[in-house]
């Protein structure tokens, strides 16, 4: 097994190494370590941005671009919160702890150093895992049926709308939308038109880019205008030679380097638990286990080591089940789905098989944008600092040109900038609301596949629905559905408060 | 001490203030939309389903949670999460904001790109408290010229550079 695992990443390595693909790649995760560092904007909307722009590539330079722009942004993100204590991007928001204390004793180069190591060295697992793992999966996921398909889905629904952040009523409230969102169009299996109200521009359902740019971009930006503070650059002076780490420095960070990488990977193994839990879990365990907890807080490398690795590795983990089964965990994986179909690849276990150069070619691709990441992010983190001082106010009237002319590449059709905002000014009034908007991007993607798998499913049982709990691979999802709902009553009647502050994150931008 | 008939009263008083009230109102609302016009799209039985069957299905979960989020807003005390609206409200903001992309539909359509840039830019910078006219010129003529150079010649996004339409 671990042969056949070698040969085909040396396969993906033969693809994402071709100049055109490396170049693609290099783009990615350049734009993406930017938008990182930008403060109020974050890879949702960049890929957003981007995606039509890959219309006219390959379906495996596009993928490889915007999985690099995905997770350059991490690398950028932990920039922002060392330096600035501004916790742009939410996975980020715990390294602000002990990260900017670190700062205010001079000793941020270090922490930067540290965290591109300790980054790469979580990715790198993450990557290992998808390697290993996805085969495995798939082999599992071949058998499925459309009742199992559909239950699946349904698991990924529900943990990627309860476990995210905010009310898990909410959530569910809100994947429930998407869903209805992805209704609207003509149905393909009946030619009948819904919800279009008459209009004959939404025949063809709601632009994924106009709904994640409405949500992501917009909405946003309504959010942030005249909220972003301005930025004390007062310590963002780190030169090279401050990011070198001592010896000492590098032991302490050894151990928590890979506790974090081993919290990360086993919360991307969860559907539903992204890089934000896998790194505020980790943090908890490291404070939890150190001989002196009081002093976290105060700037221990740990605090900052932990759970960095943790969003790297669970990062890349993510992409485990998003591409061997094609249930996404978040929103940013939908969108990276979104992008495949529009490429005209359908998702699922299939993929691997059909597309090995997309699959492997991505994998092979973590590891050279990572190693891109690190040898950027040490000679450029003078710029990306001077990026930081670049005001809102400039920022989000060029990024509001972005989004029009990006929902206007999509399909040269004017309607839809106008259906973006319009769906712009629906995702503020949600998120005033307390509202996440995140799962509907989830429930609108997987909305059409649900519906069809469901369709089947009822066919093929004869409109049995209990179907889904008679076979026994679907009855385990199911269950693991029940469970989950279960779950969280227990927790909200025991009222469980969260083990740490959270830092103010900026909401919405996940 | 209020008499006992007015707690409830109270009750009510206290829930239509807050936000969970409203926004499960919301998503009741596209409930009912889903669940009353689901159905004009022929239901279908359960093994052979129609367009609307689905729709149906979800408008009825969708009233279901709103009700539930609703009533959420009745284990919140007094005082708390009742603003719906953020502490300083931006409405100048928000509407130049939403004017910006509206601008570029407007002189895309009739003008072709570069009016569309440059007043979408140049729309949505007077958002910002801080915004000049000056500064807000400057920016939007930088990024047209950027945006021009990168769309139009560099990506080829068909749309002309300059046109009338006449309206």
């Amino acid at each position: 097994m671990i042969e056949t695992a070698l040969t085909d990443l040396w396969y993906g390595f033969g693809v994402a190494l071709q100049p055109h693909n490396i170049m693609w790649c290099f783009i990615g995760v350049l734009v993406g370590n930017m938008v990182g560092v930008l403060p109020g904007m974050g890879p949702l909307a960049t890929i957003s941005i981007l995606l039509p722009l890959t219309f006219g590539i390959k379906p495996v330079g596009a993928i490889l671009m915007l999985a690099g722009v995905m997770y350059g942004a991490q690398y950028g993100g932990a920039i922002c919160s060392i330096l600035l204590n501004l916790p742009c991007h939410p996975p980020h928001a715990v390294t602000c702890l002990d990260g900017f204390p670190m700062t205010k004793q001079g000793r941020g180069g270090v922490a930067l150093g540290l965290t591109v190591m300790a980054s790469f060295v979580g990715a790198s697992w993450g990557i290992t895992e998808m390697i290993f793992l996805s085969p495995i999966l798939v082999r599992v996921a071949l058998q499925f049926g459309p009742a199992e398909i559909c239950s699946l889905m349904l698991l990924g629904l529900l943990a990627g709308s309860t476990l995210a952040r905010g009310s898990p009523l909410k959530g569910v409230a809100m994947t429930v939308l998407g869903l209805m969102l992805g209704i609207v169009g003509t149905d393909l299996e009946t030619g009948a038109e819904r919800f279009t109200f008459g209009m004959t521009h939404l025949d063809d359902g709601i632009e994924l880019v106009a709904l994640a740019l409405g949500l992501f971009g917009i909405a946003e930006f309504m959010n942030s205008i005249n909220q972003v503070v301005s930025i004390n650059a007062k310590y963002t002076n780190v030169r090279l030679r401050d990011m070198r780490p001592t010896k000492s420095d590098v032991k302490q960070a050894i151990a928590p380097m890979f506790r974090g990488t081993f919290v990360g990977s086993l919360c991307a193994l969860i559907p539903g638990t992204g890089p934000t839990i896998a790194s505020f879990v980790a943090y908890a365990t490291e404070k939890k286990i150190s001989k002196h907890p009081e002093k976290f807080g105060t700037g221990l490398i740990e605090g900052v080591i932990a759970p960095e690795a943790s969003t790297h590795s669970s990062v890349q983990g993510d992409f485990i089940p998003t591409m061997s089964l094609g249930i996404p965990g978040d929103a940013v994986m939908a969108l990276l789905l979104g992008a495949l179909m529009i490429q005209g690849i359908v998702p699922g276990p299939q993929l691997i098989k059909e597309h090995p150069d997309i699959f492997w070619g991505l994998v092979a691709s973590f590891w050279i944008g990572n190693i891109l990441l690190v040898l950027l992010n040490v000679p450029l983190i003078g710029i990306w600092v001077k990026l930081l001082t670049i005001p809102y106010k400039y920022l989000y009237p060029s990024a509001l040109f972005f989004v029009c002319i990006g929902v206007y590449a999509a399909n040269n059709d004017m309607f839809q900038v106008g259906e973006t905002v319009v769906i712009g000014i629906l995702g503020y009034v949600l998120l005033r609301l307390g509202f996440h908007p995140a799962p509907i991007l989830l429930g609108f993607v997987l909305g059409p596949r649900f519906e069809e798998n469901f369709r089947r499913a009822m066919l093929i049982s004869r409109g049995d629905i209990l179907v889904f709990v008679e076979r026994p691979i679907s009855a385990v999802f199911i269950g693991l559905c029940v469970l989950l709902i279960a779950l969280q009553i227990y927790v909200r009647i025991r009222g469980a408060k969260a083990p740490i502050e959270i830092p103010t994150v900026l909401e919405g931008a996940e | 001490m209020p008499p006992a008939h007015s707690s409830v009263v109270q009750l009510v008083r206290n829930l239509v203030r807050k936000r969970d009230f409203y926004a499960g109102a919301l998503v009741i609302l596209f409930g009912l939309v889903m669940a009353l016009k689901g159905p004009s799209y022929k239901l279908g039985t359960l093994m052979h389903m129609g367009p609307g069957f689905l729709p149906t299905a979800l408008g009825i979960i969708l009233i279901g949670l709103g009700i539930a989020i609703a009533a959420t807003g009745l284990s919140v005390p007094e005082g708390e999460d009742e603003d719906i609206l953020p502490a300083n409200p931006e409405w100048f903001g928000w509407a130049c904001i939403l004017a910006g992309p509206l601008c570029f539909v407007l002189f895309g359509t009739y003008f072709g790109l570069i009016p569309a840039i440059f007043m979408c830019v140049f729309v949505s910078a007077f958002g910002d408290r801080s915004a000049t006219l000056r500064g807000s010129s400057i920016l939007a003529a930088v990024v047209t010229v950027f945006g021009v150079g990168l769309f139009s010649y560099l990506l080829q996004v068909p749309m002309p550079l300059l046109a009338w339409r006449g309206l």
